[in-house]
């Protein structure tokens, strides 16, 4: 029914401005609703861990001491008591701000040179086939393995940390440059160079927007890579930052800490997610019907 | 005699085989072809034959093997600039609206941006678009991307316009309205047009000479048509004077061998 809805839209854009104002509450609902499920699906999951976990409350099944599942998989009212007395005693903003800086330099470094790379590599043949192998080497290479390296090289501050973060977004998004680039419509571009678009035109005006959707999608993925350099490189050694508290309170088996370091770094890449997402939606007006799908 | 607005030397095209290697499948062979100024020329031919490939040659995306191009009396070495190129496909920027798009050749020319906007806009009204300027191409129809190609095509006022296959890829009637379209402006100011198809009667109807090539491979002119019915022309009522189905059955004639036989080809493949 909604696919009909969609096509016959296409088919017959002018004056649908009517039409689509039913369609637009009915979506609200059920958004709505969506929200709610989400909400319940959250909420269900949290009761089944404290359930499992709060001492006496379910008869022991697999631990002989009934505090031991407590020991092991920590409870969800002390994760959000230490997560409440980590934002209101204010001990959290320095470690939180330092691994944001490291993942937002991170990001933003290696977009930056997957997206000069790419576009240079896919519209330079012979540099293209020189650096083949030795990108596709780099890319397979498991690059975590790295983290330790990269403390002894820049030292245990943000650098090492950065550089990390760099190394993991770099390769996600220089392949979508890559592959956007190639993939720009051969009709759309001869049309462009009979319109009389020199080559830097064709460059600013028909690759770069062509490749942004690849760019894009790209993006999602990267934003959590960056988080996971930042967190990992910080875990392996360092004095400050979310995955050096983490790695502490593993060191004194306090699980419900390692627990709440975790959800309180899962709410910060939903954050930047939800960021690049309206981007996104800002920028890629044009596109088809990708966005409505992704706001599903 | 003047000098022809576009000319096809002897245009030879040779393709390196993808199957074999070191085999060459000629597409094109020793066609020369000319369109003199202000006139419209359509050259019709059946499927796979290289219509599109002359085409590329005459607008400098495809340099010809053997051969050679001549615009308006001068050498051609690289784009056509003085010529508009309509494609079959879909040729709009996608991330760009109705009246960016049509803004585009101005832009790239350096046009300052105010005034190719006033420009576009008078354009997207010729073309009956007022009112679409924001549109993205995807959200316009068929028809409506193609006014929007025109458009494109027009504003900069090219002296030649090519032109493969525009309006097939539209129904009946959205493409018969097109054409009379494509008619009105041309007799505005009679460009000189080179027009691809492979119907007939959308040749016959909208031309003053027709071209008929043979099947391919080593495709070649193998007719050469004078449309002598009188303009201005509705496309659809020229379509039932005796007249146009007078040349449309010698064409026919001539045409209907080429036809099976690029069928036949396309069978065995």
């Amino acid at each position: 029914m909604r696919e009909a809805e969609r096509i016959s839209a296409q088919d017959a854009p002018p004056s649908s401005a009517a039409a689509a104002l039913p369609r637009r509450t009915g979506q609200r609902a059920s958004r709505a609703r969506l929200s709610l499920y989400h909400a319940l699906l959250l909420g269900g999951v949290f009761i089944f861990w404290y359930v499992m976990t709060e001492p006496g409350l379910i008869p022991p099944f697999y631990f002989d001491d009934p505090t031991r599942a407590k020991f092991f998989f920590g409870q969800p009212i002390e994760v959000a008591k230490r997560i409440w007395s980590w934002f209101a005693g204010g001990s959290i903003y320095l470690h939180l701000g330092v691994t944001l800086i490291e993942t937002l330099l991170a990001f933003a470094i290696g977009t930056a040179l997957g997206l000069v790379l790419g576009l240079w590599l896919a519209l330079a043949p012979t540099a293209s086939t020189l650096a083949d192998p030795y990108i596709k080497a780099m890319n397979a290479m498991p690059r975590v393995i790295l983290a330790p390296i990269f403390a002894v090289w820049f030292g245990l501050g943000i650098t090492s940390k950065v550089v990390f973060g760099v190394t993991l977004v770099f390769f996600i998004v220089f392949f979508n440059v890559y592959q956007g680039v190639k993939e720009v419509s051969p009709v759309v571009l001869a049309n462009a160079r009979m319109l009389g678009a020199t080559g830097r035109q064709l460059l600013r005006y028909v690759y770069l927007p062509s490749a942004t959707s690849w760019v894009f999608s790209s993006l999602h993925t990267s934003v959590g890579l960056a988080f996971v350099g930042a967190v990992v490189g910080e875990y392996l050694g360092s004095a400050k930052g979310v995955g050096y508290l983490i790695h502490q309170a593993e060191g004194v088996f306090d699980i419900d800490t390692v627990f709440a370091g975790i959800l309180v770094l899962t709410m910060c890449a939903l954050i930047l997610d939800f960021i690049v997402t309206r981007i996104e939606g800002r920028l890629l007006v044009w596109r088809p019907s990708a966005s409505e799908t992704e706001r599903l | 005699m003047s000098t022809p607005a576009l000319l096809l030397e002897r245009v030879t095209c040779a393709f390196a085989s993808r199957e074999r290697q070191g085999d060459r499948y000629t597409a094109v062979k020793d066609t020369s072809l000319s369109v003199r100024v202000g006139e419209f020329v359509s050259v019709v031919g059946p499927t796979g034959c290289g219509k599109s490939t002359l085409l590329n040659v005459a607008a400098g995306l495809l340099e010809p093997s053997s051969g050679g191009v001549r615009v308006l009396g001068e050498p051609l070495s690289g784009i056509n600039r003085r010529s508009g190129y309509m494609f079959q496909a879909e040729s709009l920027m996608p991330w760009r609206n109705a009246l960016d798009n049509v803004v585009a050749g101005l832009q790239f020319a350096g046009v300052q941006r105010a005034e190719a906007e006033t420009r576009a806009r008078e354009w997207l009204a010729r073309v009956g678009l007022s009112g679409f300027e924001q549109r993205y191409p995807h959200e316009l129809s068929g028809g409506m991307r193609k006014r929007v190609a025109l458009a494109q095509m027009l504003i900069l006022d090219p002296e030649i316009l090519l032109m493969d296959e525009p309006f097939s890829a539209l129904d009946v009637q959205t493409r018969q309205l097109m054409e009379n379209e494509l008619l009105d402006l041309w007799s505005a100011d009679r460009k000189s047009v080179l027009f691809i198809t492979h119907d007939l009667e959308e040749a016959i109807a909208l031309s003053d000479r027709v071209v008929v090539l043979s099947a391919g491979p080593a495709t070649r002119p193998i007719g050469e048509f004078t449309i002598d019915l009188p303009r201005p022309r509705d496309v659809n009522e020229i379509r039932l004077t005796p007249r146009f189905v007078e040349l449309h059955t010698q064409m026919w004639h001539v045409m209907k061998d080429e036809v099976l036989k690029g069928y036949a080809r396309s069978r065995k493949n």
